[in-house]
């Protein structure tokens, strides 16, 4: 008989948490925070100022979700998360939206049960390593000691391209960049690999960028991007066009400088359905009318943030390459808001 | 506690089930399993709703899957294209080694630290008691992490053993130490070699044949034999003899730099090696209080006894203090083996490939299987926890005084 | 003796000989110097490696010192400054002071109310930790709990006001009602005191601003403070945890025992990492989908089950440690289960059991450390994580890891001596 009711009770709560588990969107209003999960620290992508303020390119979306969702940018819980903690912080609902530059695999959108929302960054794996080596391809790395950063593709990039040219290595396991720069920058390990924006932006934060050099080999796509539970279409919809907002702005012409003037109404019946004068784009998601407009406003178009946090005038320095419009021949491609 | 005031038979009241001692255990005792049942109840529920509502299950299937990583230290058979569970037991046998290694090396230095803090020397006493009192009051992750920043941040790296001048340069052209570990020459074993070594075997089956009839001679006869010396050179003598006769079949490979790394010879990780020593000597600190906790719990008498009996200081502490104080001593020895084992854990602050770091590490994070994993991590320490406490009962129940 | 046999004797000194100074060798410094220096070879070499030992550590460590760098902004500055001699760059320390202390989050006009809290910690606990101050003082460490709780996460008083207030409802209710037995009084203790939470969970939501500070979320909390809240709030949890957990060890019925016998064994068979793992990437599957548990907090369970475990066993000891005559004794005079462990048999076992609970509080304190493997930011984590990485202190090492390792000594040091005393103190009581 216990049995029974326990079993009884398992289904139940089940129920229940099922009914509840489907509303992200109400929660995040309810609780007027948007808890976002981001890197512990990576120059340029989500780093920690002296006051304790989050700043970078994947902290930027989850700014343009807030003002989307909440009208305040800084209406964020900002959760640290390691290559480890994430993907239990996102399913647990510890955190609302994961963007901390994840890669988009099969595995992680299908057996872990989460859905990629988009890619906001097209990224690959590189090596880094000293210029004193003399190293010029990533086929000369036979027997080099690499440190790699555990819990990402990148360790399994790594024992693949290894594997298929037949050459050895000897793998360190790192928990955190933070932790790796030091056993790279000492000698403890002849090469550092990670996703190739993560090594300009380590390399970056180093005394002497200029004694480092990245390797041509790309050996993996990483196409970076927000994640969130599997199952809630609404808050998936709220999240993928909050992102897919910010780049069809760069494509319109839309700037955080002068969505103000264009949100008053444009001959873009494009532009004017995305700032919310036309149409009721807002409402279907529930929204209201300028929520891409507040977006925008906030953090700028997608190429406004790319150039603040790891653009070419930065001192990460990355060029847009593939991840330019596709008018400029990159593969930044906003399906249309209409 | 027993109670003799019958209750009118037939006549039970709800309240006799608190105020009568005879049914209030029973009470209590299904209030609290109802309370348990309840708890577990309640939390497996909210598990299973959560798992159901991220749409995932609870299945161990993923250890048959490929794990896809490399690990760097193996002492089995391992590739990138192993099944999880074969990376799982890579890691099992890391911890057992730097357990076993670990706990040898405590043991050795504890003990040692343990007779000097009775020294007569002042100085010498004064010494071990600053080093026992400055490691067990710091955490042994702190000192893990010292550890791994000296040969990070001290010890010469690979890059500067090259060159013609080079910074750095190896210890008789034999041993390398630099920043990513150790490397020491290997024996390498040619034709031939298996007789220099059933000589040694021999020889060291030899030496305890030898002490046995010492002892024997010492009890029956009264004939004090020499031991040391026999001993000492039935270690040595039929082996290298063996070794010449047979044309040094045994030959020594050295490390050298090829490339990035030096090749060739054992090489002990700069992992291994920091949580090796960080974990004994933070450990022998407690060992050492053990010991002298051990020794001094012998009464002053005993010393005393046996050298109104006539035996010199050596024997005394071989015959008549060890043996008494061990019985102290091991007890807590066996506890600090667990708790070095438990400690071995730390690993993965220095990236040790141990099990922690493979099966609670990089398979957690591929697989995302948390539950499964961190389940079977604590079943593997479980295990190995209780084996040692069941070593500890069949060696206290060994030695426990036999009075009369 | 010189009576009888005076005249059978050749020669009877009748006059004191003039004192006279020992020999050199068994006297002052020499005599301590051969006595506890070199008393054989073998020590006299010992004593010398000793003293060379020393030397080179003195040798190596002082210049370092003394030439220390204190106002630097970055390690390249620092080495400028030093123009290649040795000398340790310190002035991490003192850039980075302050997250050293409340780790990178703390809001730095704050500062203050943790080191107050602190302070008070320092008030509150010495008339626990000293028999001899007056028992008044007490009241003070009854209530710090919740004027910690208050300074530290900020907020309206009025919430740990309503906590101190409902346990202190609870306690009267458990006194007026305690004649009818332990259990009925406990659960009407417990119903006044949860009736009063709840009901001020309404009146502090709707004064929120009532005496308010800045309220500071948990994850924001960092550096060294958080391994003392950590170490503290997690020992004073665990102790009412353990020894229940210890008299329910020693409980007779069955089912009781077996609970607590599972619990206990099962925790202190794993390693506390596994527990914080749990805490960190399983515990939140564990409750429903709407609570949001911080991190810290999960933290804090895991640790307070793991400090229980250690604890209850400590207590165990000292149960056990009691004669039987005291347990019957206590029966005998008719005192029920309660009474007798509440009056008789818990303050003895308690007292023998105190340096066994302090070694457990320093070896909880050492283990808070762990939590910077499960990217919390305490003090090794802070270390570990946003200064050794940062592009001005890259490279770093002796100072900063010097500094924890002085931090943590302090502490436990003074922790383990502390017991020390309290063991010598005891033990008079015992002769």
């Amino acid at each position: 008989m216990k049995k029974s009711v326990f079993l009884g009770a398992l289904t139940v709560a089940g129920l229940t948490a099922g009914a509840a588990a489907a509303a992200t969107l109400d929660d995040v209003k309810a609780r007027g925070k948007l808890n976002c999960g981001v890197n512990t620290g990576l120059v340029g992508f989500a780093a920690p100022d002296a006051n304790g303020n989050w700043d970078g390119f994947d902290v930027s979306v989850c700014r343009a979700i807030a003002a989307a969702v909440l009208g305040d940018p800084s209406a964020v819980e900002f959760v640290s998360t390691t290559g480890k903690t994430r993907f239990t912080a996102l399913a647990s609902g510890e955190i609302d939206v994961l963007s901390r530059n994840t890669t988009w695999t099969f595995t992680r959108d299908v057996d872990l049960k989460f859905e990629f929302t988009g890619v906001n960054y097209y990224d690959g794996q590189g090596f880094m390593v000293p210029k004193a080596l003399g190293v010029s391809s990533a086929k000369e790395l036979d027997g080099a000691t690499v440190c790699i950063q555990t819990g990402t593709t990148t360790e399994l990039n790594l024992a693949d391209f290894f594997r298929s040219n037949n050459i050895s290595y000897e793998p360190v396991p790192i928990e955190t960049n933070a932790e790796a720069q030091p056993l790279y920058l000492e000698g403890a390990c002849d090469v550092y690999t990670t996703d190739a924006s993560g090594l300009a932006a380590t390399r970056a934060a180093f005394e002497n960028p200029g004694e480092h050099i990245i390797l041509p080999e790309i050996i993996s796509k990483e196409p970076l991007g927000p994640l969130v539970r599997h199952g809630d279409s609404e808050w998936v919809d709220v999240v993928r066009w909050t992102l897919n907002a910010l780049i069809a702005a760069e494509e319109l012409g839309v700037t955080s400088a002068n969505v103000d003037e264009l949100a008053q109404g444009t001959n873009n019946p494009e532009v004017n359905r995305l700032l919310g004068t036309e149409g009721t784009l807002g409402e279907m998601l529930g929204l209201d009318a300028d929520w891409a407009a507040r977006a925008i406003k906030a953090v700028g178009n997608y190429g406004e943030v790319f150039e603040k946090n790891i653009g070419e005038n930065t001192p990460i320095g990355l060029a847009r390459g593939l991840n330019a419009q596709w008018t400029d021949g990159g593969l930044l491609y906003s399906p249309p808001f209409r | 506690m027993a109670t003799y005031s019958d209750p009118p038979a037939g006549t039970f009241q709800l309240s006799q089930l608190i105020n009568d001692t005879r049914y209030r255990s029973y009470t209590f005792q299904i209030i609290a399993l109802i309370a348990l049942f309840g708890a577990v109840a309640y939390l497996l529920s909210n598990l299973a709703a959560n798992l159901q509502a991220a749409g995932l299950s609870f299945s161990y299937g993923f250890l048959g899957e490929p794990a896809g990583y490399d690990i760097n230290q193996s002492l089995i058979d391992y590739n990138s294209q192993s099944t999880h569970l074969r990376a799982a037991m890579v890691g099992v046998l890391n911890t057992l080694l730097v357990a076993l290694l670990g706990c040898i090396m405590a043991t050795v230095i504890g003990v040692v630290v343990g007779v000097l803090r009775l020294s007569p020397n002042w100085l010498i006493r004064k010494l071990m008691a600053v080093y026992v009192e400055i490691f067990r009051n710091v955490p042994v992750l702190i000192w893990i992490l010292i550890i791994m920043a000296i040969f990070v941040a001290v010890l010469p790296q690979p890059r500067d053993f090259r060159g013609e001048d080079a910074e750095a340069s190896m210890l008789w052209g034999m041993f390398a130490f630099t920043g990513r570990g150790f490397y020491f020459p290997m024996p390498v074993f040619g034709p031939g070699s298996g007789v220099v070594i059933a000589v040694f075997v021999a020889s060291v089956a030899g030496i305890f044949a030898w002490r046995r009839h010492a002892r024997k001679a010492l009890f029956d006869e009264g004939r004090l034999l020499p031991v040391f010396w026999p001993s000492l050179a039935l270690f040595i003598v039929p082996a290298v003899l063996a070794f010449f006769v047979m044309g040094r079949p045994v030959t020594m490979e050295y490390p050298e730099l090829r490339g990035f790394n030096f090749q060739g010879g054992i090489f002990a990780r700069n992992s291994l090696i920091s949580l090796w020593f960080a974990l004994s000597i933070y450990t022998a600190a407690f060992i050492a209080e053990n010991v002298r906790a051990g020794i001094l719990a012998i009464s002053k008498g005993q010393t005393e006894a046996a050298a109104s009996l006539g035996l010199r200081p050596r024997r005394i502490m071989n015959l008549v203090i060890l043996p008494q104080a061990l019985r102290v001593i091991i007890p807590p020895l066996i506890s600090q083996y667990l708790n070095l084992t438990k400690n071995s854990s730390l690993a993965i602050a220095v990236g040790y490939m141990d099990l922690t770091g493979t099966l609670g590490g990089i398979t957690l994070n591929q697989t995302g299987r948390a539950i499964e994993c961190v389940l079977l991590l604590m079943l593997f320490y479980l295990t190995i926890s209780l084996a040692i406490s069941a070593v500890m009962n069949a060696y206290n129940n060994a030695v426990k005084l036999k009075e009369r | 003796m010189s009576d009888t046999h005076a005249q059978s004797v050749a020669y009877v000194r009748d006059t004191m000989l003039p004192e006279q100074a020992p020999p050199v060798s068994e006297a002052g410094v020499i005599k301590w110097l051969r006595e506890n220096l070199f008393p054989g070879p073998v020590n006299a070499i010992l004593t010398l490696l000793a003293i060379y030992f020393i030397y080179k550590i003195v040798a190596g460590s002082l210049p370092w010192f003394l030439n220390g760098v204190w106002t630097a902004s970055s390690l390249a500055e620092c080495r400028e400054i030093l123009q290649g001699t040795t000398g340790g760059c310190f002035s991490v320390l003192t850039e980075r002071w302050n997250q050293l202390l409340f780790g990178f989050k703390y809001p730095s006009d704050q500062y203050w109310r943790p080191l107050l809290a602190f302070v008070l910690l320092i008030v509150a606990a010495a008339p626990v930790l000293f028999a001899h101050l007056p028992r008044r003082l007490l009241v003070f460490s009854a209530i710090y709990p919740f004027v910690a709780f208050w300074l530290i996460w900020g907020g309206t008083i009025l919430a740990p006001v309503i906590a101190l207030a409902g346990i202190i409802a609870g306690l009267l209710v458990f006194r007026r009602t305690e004649a009818s037995g332990f259990a009925t009084a406990s659960l009407a203790g417990l119903v006044s005191a949860v009736v009063i939470w709840w009901l001020g969970g309404f009146l502090s939501a709707a004064a929120s601003d009532v005496l308010a500070l800045r309220p500071v979320p948990s994850r924001d909390m960092g550096g060294f403070m958080l391994n003392m809240i950590l170490g503290t709030v997690c020992v004073s949890l665990s102790l009412p945890i353990g020894i229940l957990l210890a008299l329910g060890r020693q409980s007779h019925m069955p089912i009781i025992k077996w609970i607590c016998v599972l619990f206990i064994e099962f925790i202190r068979g794993v390693p506390l990492i596994t527990l914080l793992f749990v805490a960190n990437v399983v515990l939140s599957y564990f409750f429903p989908p709407e609570t949001n548990l911080d991190l810290i907090i999960r933290v804090i369970i895991m640790i307070t089950a793991f400090a229980s475990a250690y604890i209850a066993e400590v207590i165990r000891g000292g149960l056990a440690a009691l004669p039987r005559g005291q347990y019957e004794a206590a029966d005998s005079l008719g005192l029920d289960y309660a009474q007798s462990m509440r009056l008789v048999i818990l303050p003895q076992a308690l007292k023998i059991s105190i340096p066994g609970i302090v070694n457990v509080a320093v070896g909880l304190f050492k283990d808070t450390t762990l939590v910077s493997v499960i990217s919390m930011f305490d003090l090794v984590g802070m270390i570990r994580g946003p200064i050794l990485a940062s592009t001005e202190w890259n490279g770093v090492y002796w100072e900063l890891w010097g500094f924890a390792v002085l931090s943590f000594f302090v502490v436990c040091y003074g922790i383990s001596q502390y017991s020390q005393w309290l063991e010598r103190q005891l033990q008079r009581d015992h002769r």
